[in-house]
């Protein structure tokens, strides 16, 4: 049936020429680049600030009188909260089939290596260290998920919040990743005590530095020092020690080929949310007013997170020493942990 | 033996069950001793009892599910594209697109955002997941629907209106009545908001008429693609429904939530019903070009769905809670669906208004009026004679229909609660907050507005309570201002400079399109401000006059 509404009997582009038929591209924002992305057009102004487009204000307050979405829910400053994109560009479609594919790729190892019996021929010392250290490690995970997860309710924009929403759900992937990895192997493995992680994590001396720097990034009241403290400092500073320099790299001179590949996907996701929090950040420390005060603020936020960190990870230490085989030493994987943050601070002038 | 031996036997493995898996991760939690966690969204309610979570998802299975539906949604876009939906699809229906596609994106990130106010204030870690899932399904919703609008604007025939979307969704006097609703997901007492309003309310009940009435109507006019996003996120709100529900269970096991319980449901039922009733009533009965008798009115779903499923199944039974339920309110809510015209008066209202839109709307015709009428007894001797007019009118050349002192409307008051204007004449009702008057659609309205936007409620303290603020009567941003150039300051212009956005008519050919040439010489008044400016007296005789309506001129 032909479009009976219409006047040229047809509903589709092209159909007639007329002021405008021709307007297929989102007008009311500048892109980045030359072109708008895809990732631009299902995002940007889709949260409104009454200093753009929204001309009757917001228009339900809190009882203090401010609206939904407020300036100083940080105290960082910017005189373009709209210029940040993201660059992992992420929107529903790609983030699902990024979540996917980690999903299914982590089960495939995990069946695969229950199905020769792998878990089975761990090292005693090992599975011990899966079972404690691992499985405290989870709750850190799900600590910063929360956390970000909180964060995304006050960024200033779209794209702020997204790319912090996008963070909560890989932080929390990753910590259901563990527990139910460390929950199926632990069905192969004689005497497994799934409990003793959040022991671990509550009461062994080793976790309280790690648990004092994860509850103070939960209990921070500014969502962009809550972003800020886990990709710029925990992450580098606690984060890749323990999983890449200790989990990942001792486990395979342990007889584990499991571990690695499960949590190896946190790298990665890494990497995507450095990237967005460096570029964020990067806005901010060059911003043609606030640079000054934003630094000054950035370098507090370093000073107190880096002292967490250094506290939590001299506590890890002992780590090192516990399994029979000890390819790396701390003070190696400290060593490197310093030069990445280094590297990382350096990028934005702190 | 050889018989029982399956090859899945072989290769199964015995794997921790969904109860046991969703138990090890409520457990990922624990309360934190270095360091509290800040209350930064407080809410008056006390909520002590740990929820449930109901649907016992993780994200393992979570990621696949909704990566699988997402394939299918897409696939189907591109389907609709090689079998040519456009050449057959009816503008009637996509120019309303134009208005819907605007709005819905911003609630469903709200929901996203509010998400983080829920799970800070619930006990238990075991909804936290649940919540998590939520926050990131609204994400989806919010982009999905953001992708859906943008494949519009490439392959529709006018894409004027969507190319300035997020832009218009600020500015247009119908939109703000969108931000209301989704402004409400996230501002004030945190659970009022996120979940009283949002899911309890506006998911539970009123999703089915978004997500599912869309749809169907949408296919009727050719358009596969809506539903094909539509019932897809309609998909995910059992679980959002889910968590609603276990929240709901938590608070009432505290007897003093039970009155802040009664202000809420009330509240959000009546403002949902305002809202979405006022929006999708629209799309549903007026976008469409299908006029099928056997087909259920909007009026016959809402009874279906709000009426029997929600308020009888859903509403009723808190009573053994010991919650009042506003029973006067669903009644009164169905009777101005049904005998009150509520959706009739707010197409005409939108039809009214086109000037200052960002979309085509086009008149109804006798092939409209029949199913109108036999849906709506007694639609025809209220808005025939309109209709004409509003046809009559759709020439550029005319005096447009808003200004058009032959037709007999009457420019409505703004509703400062839901802000929908006060169409339904007889019930308005003006009152006071801090000494400045407000007109209000329904006694409910103002009821929502003065008391249960205050910081107590009778005569309890109610701290986190939100306000109602801003320049919430559209109108008086353009008191005094001429149409041409408040449509100039809207940016609701073509490229060309001079064509509307906004249309009377689907003929698309520019010979037949308005300028800004001929909407001006008219002058915008805000109802409000003049009704402030009255003196007592008069404002009185006014108030009367208005109250009676008006009588539409008949059309020749
Ligand atoms: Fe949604
Ligand atoms: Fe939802």
């Amino acid at each position: 049936m032909p479009a009976t509404s219409s006047s040229v009997g047809s509903g589709a582009a092209g159909a007639a020429v007329f002021a405008d038929s021709d307007s297929r591209k989102y007008r009311y924002f500048d892109p980045r680049g030359k072109r708008a992305t895809h990732y631009e057009d299902v995002t940007v102004d889709v949260q409104p600030d009454p200093e753009r487009y929204l001309i009757q204000d917001w228009i339900i307050s809190f009882p203090n009188g401010e609206g939904a979405y407020v300036k100083n829910a940080t105290e960082a400053q910017s005189s373009n909260w709209h210029a940040f994109r993201a660059p992992d560009q992420e929107w529903e479609r790609t983030h699902y089939q990024r979540q996917s594919k980690i999903e299914s790729l982590i089960q495939g190892v995990i069946a695969n290596a229950r199905k020769f019996g792998v878990p089975k021929t761990f090292d005693k010392t090992w599975a011990k260290i899966l079972q404690t250290h691992l499985g405290a490690w989870k709750h850190a995970e799900f600590g910063l998920g929360t956390s970000l997860m909180q964060a995304q309710r006050y960024g200033y924009t779209q794209m702020i919040n997204n790319a912090t929403l996008t963070n909560s759900s890989y932080k929390l992937r990753l910590s259901q990743d563990i527990t139910l990895y460390l929950a199926e192997i632990g069905l192969e493995i004689d005497g497994w005590n799934d409990d003793l992680g959040k022991q671990t994590w509550l009461d062994d001396p080793i976790w309280q530095g790690t648990r004092e720097m994860i509850e103070s990034i939960m209990g921070s009241e500014d969502y962009l020092e809550q972003y800020f403290a886990t990709n710029i400092v925990f992450e580098p500073l606690i984060g890749e020690l323990f999983r890449s320099s200790f989990m990942i790299q001792v486990a395979a001179a342990n007889g584990d080929s499991i571990t690695p590949p499960v949590i190896s996907a946190a790298e990665a996701d890494y990497e995507r949310n450095l990237a967005n929090t460096i570029d964020l950040f990067h806005l901010l420390v060059t911003d043609e007013e606030h640079a000054a005060a934003n630094k000054k603020l950035f370098k507090g936020w370093l000073d107190k997170f880096s002292a967490l960190a250094e506290k939590a990870a001299n506590g890890l230490q002992p780590i090192w020493s516990q399994p029979h085989s000890k390819p790396v030493s701390f003070s190696d994987a400290q060593a490197r942990a310093a030069e990445r943050f280094a590297k990382i601070t350096g990028e934005l002038g702190l | 033996m050889a018989n029982t031996l399956t090859l899945n036997k072989i290769t199964s493995q015995r794997g921790i069950s969904v109860g046991e898996a969703a138990k090890k991760i409520a457990d990922l939690g624990w309360n934190p001793s270095y360091v509290q966690e800040a209350m930064t969204y407080p809410t008056d309610y006390v909520i002590k009892k740990t929820p449930k979570d109901p649907m016992k998802q993780v994200l393992r299975s979570y990621f696949p599910m909704e990566e699988e539906k997402d394939n299918r949604v897409y696939g189907a876009l591109d389907a609709a594209l090689r079998g040519d939906m456009f050449r057959n699809v009816e503008p009637r229906w996509i120019e309303w697109m134009k208005l819907f596609l605007a709005i819905i994106p911003f609630p469903e990130i709200s929901a996203a955002r509010s998400m983080a106010m829920v799970a800070r204030l619930t006990p238990g870690e075991e909804l936290r997941t649940g919540f998590t899932m939520q926050m990131v399904d609204e994400f989806r919703h919010s982009t999905i629907q953001m992708n859906l609008k943008k494949w519009y604007m490439e392959n529709y025939i006018d894409p004027a209106g969507f190319d300035i979307t997020e832009e218009a969704f600020g500015k247009c006097y119908a939109t703000t009545i969108g931000r209301q609703f989704g402004e409400g997901f996230l501002t004030g007492d945190a659970i009022t908001a996120a979940s009283i309003y949002l899911t309890i309310v506006a998911e539970t009940a009123f999703t089915n008429t978004l997500f599912v009435a869309m749809p169907s109507e949408a296919a009727r006019n050719g358009d596969y693609a809506l539903p094909t996003v539509f019932l897809s996120v309609q998909s995910d709100e059992s679980r959002h429904i889910g968590n609603g529900h276990s929240m709901l269970m938590s608070m009432l096991k505290e007897p003093e939530n039970h009155q802040l319980l009664e202000r809420d449901m009330k509240y959000a039922f009546w403002q949902n019903h305002a809202i979405v009733d006022a929006a999708i009533g629209t799309f549903i009965e007026y976008g469409t070009t299908n006029r099928d008798k056997e087909k259920e009115s909007y009026a016959e779903m809402w009874h279906r769905w709000i009426f029997e499923d929600y308020y009888r199944t859903y509403m009723l039974p808190l009573e053994k809670y010991g919650v009042k339920i506003h029973h006067d309110d669903v009644h009164e809510a169905w009777k101005r669906i049904t005998e009150k015209m509520y959706v009739h008066t707010v197409a005409q209202f939108f039809a009214v208004g086109w000037p200052v839109n960002f979309w085509r709307i086009e008149a109804q015709t006798d092939k409209d009026f029949e199913w109108f009428e036999h849906k709506y007894p007694g639609w025809y001797a209220k808005f025939g004679d309109f209709w004409k007019w509003y046809e009559k009118l759709s020439y550029p050349g005319q005096k447009v229909v808003t200004f058009n002192e032959e037709v007999g409307y009457v420019y409505p008051h703004r509703c400062w609660s839901c802000l929908v204007p006060c169409l339904i004449r007889e019930d308005m009702v003006v009152d006071e907050i801090d000494g400045k008057l407000h007109t209000f659609a329904h006694e409910n309205d103002r009821w929502t507005a003065v008391e249960a936007f205050a910081d107590e409620y009778q005569g309890r303290p109610t701290p986190a309570m939100g306000r109602f603020s801003g320049k919430r009567e559209w109108e008086t941003l353009y008191h005094g201002v001429d149409l041409a150039d408040a449509i100039v300051d809207l940016n609701f212009v073509r490229s060309d400079g001079k064509t509307l956005i906004p249309q009377p008519h689907l003929r698309f050919d520019d010979k037949d399109m308005w300028t800004l040439d001929d909407v001006r010489g008219h002058t915008l008044l805000s109802p409000l401000t003049i009704l402030r400016e009255m003196s007592d007296e008069d404002r009185e005789a006014h108030l009367a006059d208005y109250r009676a309506g008006f009588t539409i001129n008949p059309c020749n």
